[in-house]
């Protein structure tokens, strides 16, 4: 599955980083701990966060995430926005809470 | 390879640079090697925390055809129980560095497990010293 599948399966909407939505997804993971993400999320997992500003691009950056979905419908700082258009990883927005589109992406793949 | 850079403490939207540039040196160098993410995450979890917790810090970086070295080093408040600090879930961070989702007490973890060889050592009221070492093969 690819970012723009699920951005049509779960109706998100696509804020940033448009060169990534073909990034292959190989699962999700939910937390709004930083170093809890470096240490653990893998490679091509969605990351459902509430965080908004720019070190949750670098972190996706450097673990190579598949995109950063953002929920309760937040907005993501400037320069978060900025990086996620460099790094080419997607910014989604979902206007459920996290429990919700968590579910929802754990159904979906 | 040798390559140095300056950390500046306390500001986060410069958070990230060194790792970044080690990323993009190592791809050039290595191409796709699984040691990349490796030592740019324990590079990462190194710069949290000067900014979070030093007051300044400088980070150098060498790197050869058996391995990747990168240390640390910064002036700061220092680490009065080094085994504490190691401890999952241990943190003094402030209340705006949690807000941020900092603070869970998991960097200094993250750093040793994702090196082949790591060394910390500090002083009270001087600062902090890390070296990471990982191995190409
Ligand atoms: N460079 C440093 N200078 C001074 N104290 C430090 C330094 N690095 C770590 N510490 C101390 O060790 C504690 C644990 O560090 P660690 O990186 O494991 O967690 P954290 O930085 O508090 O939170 P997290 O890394 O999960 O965001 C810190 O809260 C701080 O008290
Ligand atoms: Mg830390």
């Amino acid at each position: 599955m690819k970012v723009s599948d699920i951005i049509n399966s779960l109706d998100l909407e696509l804020l940033c980083g448009q060169s990534g939505i073909e990034n292959e997804i190989t699962g999700g993971y939910v937390s709004d701990l930083l170093s809890d993400v470096m240490g653990n999320a893998k490679e091509g997992q969605v990351w459902i966060t509430l965080q908004t500003h720019k070190n949750v691009m670098a972190i996706a950056s450097l673990k190579d995430l598949a995109a950063v979905i953002l929920v309760k419908g937040f907005n993501p700082d400037e320069d978060t926005v900025k990086q996620s258009n460099q790094e080419g990883v997607p910014i989604l927005r979902a206007k459920e809470n996290t429990f919700e589109i968590a579910g929802k992406l754990f159904q979906l793949l | 390879m040798h390559f140095e850079f300056e950390i500046e403490a306390g500001d986060f939207s410069k958070l990230g640079f060194a790792s970044s540039q080690l990323k993009t040196i190592l791809k050039q160098l290595l191409g796709d090697h699984k040691v990349i993410r490796r030592v740019v995450v324990a590079l990462y979890e190194s710069e949290v925390n000067v900014v979070a917790h030093a007051y300044s810090g400088k980070v150098i970086i060498d790197i050869n055809t058996e391995k990747i070295e990168i240390e640390i080093d910064d002036k700061g408040p220092g680490i009065e129980d080094i085994q504490l600090a190691m401890e999952e879930g241990y943190s003094t961070a402030s209340e705006k560095v949690r807000e941020m989702g900092f603070g869970a007490g998991m960097g200094l973890a993250n750093i040793k497990n994702n090196s082949d060889e790591f060394y910390i050592s500090s002083e009270v009221g001087v600062g902090t010293n890390l070296k990471i070492i990982a191995y190409l093969k």
